[in-house]
């Protein structure tokens, strides 16, 4: 298992629930955890993940998501077991859908 | 286009692909489940942890409240998806706590959607004395009169301790997809070799596992469509009227000779298909390919 942390700036987000999961630990699949973090304008995010070495991609596919979302004001935290980055940034957009109440 | 047909066709949802979360969604009535420990405020596996593995949020199983036909129940549904449903440690911990809330404040039922392989190997001891834990309290609840049912129609099925303790229920609800069995078809090839069980060949897995077997055997009292809103349906009919016995030495006494016996009358037979002509079902090669009310209706002609 390794252990990531991000932090990136991004647009605050309007919560509509208190926590908002989406998916599922399961094989080439991940879950993700939203709740309100500390500060309006930083998307926090903490992953597990069952695969090693694909920190660099990882990086990148959160940077994209912060970038294109307003997902500020969130810390998010993944549970993830295998899931492809194509996977990943699905659900984060799910995810947030599901936090801010937008679609799912 | 038709509008009744297409509606059909958008209606239904399998209940063997969905998610424990989508199962609690799509079984209870629409919007009535609380969840106890939900994921933010749940801990993930401890013992995984060590062993540098990923654990969810919810450790696989969510608990909590809801209604269901309109009288209140309680929830458990495992997530077969995480680790094969099985019972950890802290998994185990959350249907404990369920059931024993269950005798405290007499809901109408639990529903117990199963969908788990049995104890968790990596968390050992934990998970055993988890799955142990777990027997005791579904008889403590069902002694205290609160029928537990068990709906079994995942991709992991009920097996090993779960599958104790799912015939520990008052009754079960089962797909044709379901499977209930004690060890699984790999375990038994393991231990016994491919002469005795070939794992490999899923229709044989099926033929002496799944639910159409299990019904045809009387160890689950309904069979429904691989459907949420069918499990759903299946729940609530049996719910109707359940009156759960109290717990008397002369019911477990009647239940172990009748077990005997049918041990006694099924030793021998390899395959389903054995069993069911033993059953009487004149022809048993047609069973696999019937659809649920055309088996229902066989079932309802056999011989007593």
């Amino acid at each position: 298992m390794e252990k990531l942390e991000f932090r990136f700036p991004a647009q605050p987000a309007t919560p509509a629930a208190g926590a908002a999961l989406c998916g599922v630990v399961g094989s080439g699949n991940l879950e993700i955890l939203i709740r309100p973090g500390d500060e309006a304008d930083t998307c926090v995010v903490s992953v597990k993940t069952s695969a090693r070495g694909f920190g660099r991609i990882w990086e990148a596919v959160i940077a994209e998501f912060a970038a294109r979302h307003a997902a500020g004001g969130t810390r998010i935290a993944i549970n993830d077991m295998g899931a492809t980055p194509a996977v990943v940034s699905l659900r984060l957009g799910q995810a947030l859908g599901e936090y801010t109440g937008g679609v799912q | 286009m038709n509008a009744p047909v297409a509606n059909k066709l958008v209606l239904r949802r399998s209940y063997f692909e969905a998610s424990a979360r989508a199962r609690v969604a799509a079984v209870l009535d629409a919007g009535s489940f609380r969840e106890f420990l939900p994921p933010e405020a749940s801990e993930p596996s401890p013992h995984l942890a060590v062993l540098d593995i990923p654990g969810a949020f919810d450790d696989g199983v969510i608990v909590g409240s809801a209604s269901l036909g309109g009288r209140p129940v309680l929830v458990i549904a495992q997530e077969g998806q995480f680790m094969g449903g099985a019972v950890g440690e802290i998994h185990g911990a959350k249907i404990v706590g369920l059931l024993r809330r269950a005798v405290q404040d007499k809901p109408a039922a639990v529903i117990f959607m199963a969908d788990s392989g049995g104890v968790r190997l990596h968390e050992a001891n934990a998970g055993l004395i988890a799955i142990s834990e777990i027997m005791r309290a579904v008889l403590d609840t069902r002694a205290a009169g609160v029928p537990v049912i068990a709906l079994v129609g995942g991709s992991c099925g009920a097996f090993g301790g779960m599958g104790i303790v799912s015939r520990l229920c008052s009754a079960i609800v089962m797909s044709e997809e379901g499977r209930l069995a004690l060890s699984g078809p790999e375990v038994i090839e393991t231990v016994a070799g491919v002469e005795e069980f070939d794992s490999k060949d899923r229709a044989l897995v099926w033929r002496v596992t799944g639910g159409k077997h299990r019904y045809l055997t009387g160890d689950c009292a309904e069979l429904v469509e691989d459907d949420a809103a069918s499990f759903r349906d299946g729940a609530i009919a049996l719910l109707a009227g359940w009156q759960e016995p109290a717990p008397a030495s002369s019911t477990l006494r009647a239940e172990q000779a009748r077990l005997t016996e049918r041990r006694q009358r099924f030793a021998g037979l390899r395959d389903g298909l054995d069993v069911w002509q033993a059953l009487g079902v004149a022809e048993p090669r047609q069973i696999p390919l019937m659809d649920r009310d055309s088996l229902v209706a066989l079932k309802k002609g056999l011989p007593a």
